[in-house]
């Protein structure tokens, strides 16, 4: 099996999984599990790092220091948020 | 080699932590814990990613995450809780366009700039190449659909304006992009001219994006939100299959299937099809205003007087709650009628504000108790044996029409029956209709009262009279 054919097999997998994984949600997380999913959605911050990583200034760089720098603010706001949402929800106990 | 095993192991430890937390971020009593689960999952991410790119100029990097993290932890500090919503469209359009930047980055440094003239199917494989064009082309839809969604939201851009033939310039913008980007990466070897097919990719994308968003009601946004952000998921699962990154592939695709599910289910929760959202048309402008006959009006101090007597209060807030902050104003009043007996209670409709949950935000942030809080299925049939209900800045969500009037725009929809209680005081700024724009006959009832004003001021007008007549 090819490095490709795995990539599909992960994929079609992984879709099954996030399928499954959400059933059930109280109104009350709507928000807050979207906001959360969100900020795994700048996962993508792990591409942009494998692409600056040579010092000279070029047009890819600059495009991948964007990209970096808009999936960092993605990733910790994005938790950031969510959590504040949560924070003074009940039901921690 | 060692190091690819552990880094791949490790791999595995992070996309754990994801599933684990995502699964917790879904119950209300684990969900802080999952979204801990799922930030130290991103952290691993990160830290297998720097270990696998092993020792390089750092430089980009560490100024990148620097930025990247203050400005995220600026835009969140200085947010108000009834900016919740928007924020995290604008987050969502960031993580879209991050994707398309990794790609467009990819495309650049492959192609563009190394002096051959190679197709970009030569020089990364044809579903590298694919996914490539597929990553711009989401990416940068999520990336203007969010941008407009935050506007709408805010109230910057309102309406709903049609679009002549939507459907074919949808069609039309997608499939022309997709032509112009599959072009550039199959069929041109000149890298000037490619680079060129690519930015064309990218308007079109950025206008389809524009397109879809705009004839949709800022209603209706936070599905049009959930629905982004599972496309920014599938974005950056392309962008894992053009960098042959099984862990980006992974998580984006859970978020993309997550993210499905999710507006499936809050579409069920307003009682709506995704179809029936995207076609749009639904609230904004107002259709019928209509004329209202024998509204009854009334001060703080005389509702005040029929708050005193009252066995039982149900409060249902709404949007306008949360755009005059009367969160803290509210819970006043629910502790000075406590104080004097009165059971309080608040009925949260599921699509109250502008996101499912967005009531929840805002009342936790003046601390109101748990419990105080209903979700409508819990408390509806309690209306009738209620003394009074206190309607603040709510409207659609408490329109009778939707269950008299089926040709109504919000006909079907659950709404919570606040016209059963003895006694209902509406606080709103006028009689102009809500979302969905139409006119509620719930002003006109019989015992219905309006108490005209912000509901800051009314309610701490309230708080006031009751809390002097308890002494």
């Amino acid at each position: 099996m090819g490095p490709l054919l795995v990539s599909v097999y992960v994929f079609v997998l992984a879709a099954f999984l996030g399928f499954e994984l959400i059933n059930k949600v109280p109104p009350t997380l709507h928000t807050p599990l979207m906001s959360g999913a969100n900020a795994m959605s700048g996962v993508t911050l792990i591409g942009a790092l494998t692409l600056v990583t040579v010092a000279a200034v070029s047009a890819s760089v600059v495009l991948g220091v964007l990209a970096l720098i808009l999936a960092t603010i993605n990733v910790v706001g994005g938790f950031l948020v969510t959590d504040r949402m949560l924070s003074t929800f009940g039901g921690r106990s | 080699m060692i190091t690819d095993d552990l880094t791949a192991l490790l791999a595995l430890g992070s996309i754990a932590l994801f599933v684990v937390g995502l699964k917790r971020l879904s119950r209300v009593r684990t969900a802080r814990s999952g979204n801990a689960l799922m930030a130290s999952g991103m952290l691993l991410a990160v830290v297998i990613t720097l270990l696998e790119i092993g020792l390089v100029d750092y430089r980009w990097i560490i100024g990148g995450l620097l930025i990247g993290a203050a400005i995220g932890v600026l835009i969140v500090v200085r947010a108000q809780a009834t900016q919740m919503p928007e924020i995290v469209a604008r987050f969502n359009g960031f993580g879209g366009a991050a994707s398309a930047l990794v790609a467009l980055s990819l495309f650049w440094a492959e192609v563009v700039e190394p002096t051959g003239e190679t197709t970009a199917a030569a020089a990364l494989g044809n579903a590298a190449a694919t996914t490539l064009v597929l990553s711009v082309l989401i990416g940068s839809v999520t990336l203007s659909g969010s941008i407009l969604a935050e506007l709408k939201l805010r109230g910057t851009i309102e309406g709903t304006p049609q679009i002549p033939v939507r459907a074919v310039l949808m069609a039309v913008l997608a499939l022309g992009g997709i032509a112009l980007g599959a072009t550039a990466v199959f069929g041109i070897d000149d890298p000037a001219t490619a680079a060129a097919l690519v930015v064309g990719l990218v308007v079109a994308s950025v206008l389809a994006g524009l397109v879809l968003v705009l004839p949709i009601g800022g209603a209706d946004m936070p599905v049009v939100i959930s629905l982004l952000n599972s496309m920014s998921g599938l974005a950056a699962a392309a962008t894992g299959f053009a960098l042959s990154n099984q862990l980006l592939i992974i998580a984006g695709t859970i978020v993309g299937a997550a993210g499905l599910i999710l507006t499936q289910i809050m579409c069920v929760a307003m009682n709506r099809s995704l179809l029936n959202v995207l076609i749009g048309g639904y609230g904004g402008e107002a259709t019928e205003h209509g004329e209202y006959e024998g509204v009854v009006s009334a001060d703080a101090e005389s509702a005040a007087m029929v708050l005193e007597a009252a066995q039982s209060v149900i409060i249902v807030p709404g949007y306008g709650l949360a755009a005059a902050r009367a969160q803290n104003a509210v819970y006043e009043v629910a502790q000075a009628l406590r104080k004097q007996g009165t059971q309080v209670r608040f009925a949260i409709h599921p699509v109250a504000g502008r996101m499912p949950g967005h009531m929840n935000v805002v009342l936790s942030e003046a601390e109101v108790p748990y419990e105080l809080l209903f979700e409508m299925s819990e408390i509806n049939q309690d209306f009738s044996q209620t003394d009074v209900a206190i309607v603040v800045g709510a409207n659609d969500v408490v329109n009778p029409l939707a269950n008299t009037d089926p040709t109504s725009p919000i006909a079907g929809m659950p709404i919570l029956d606040v016209e059963n209680a003895r006694r209902v005081f509406v606080i709103k700024r006028s009689l102009s209709p809500g979302y969905a724009g139409i006119k509620n006959p719930l002003f006109e009832r019989d015992n219905t009262v309006m108490l005209y004003g912000d509901a800051k001021q009314m309610l701490d007008d309230l708080a006031s009279e009751l809390s002097s007549n308890v002494r």
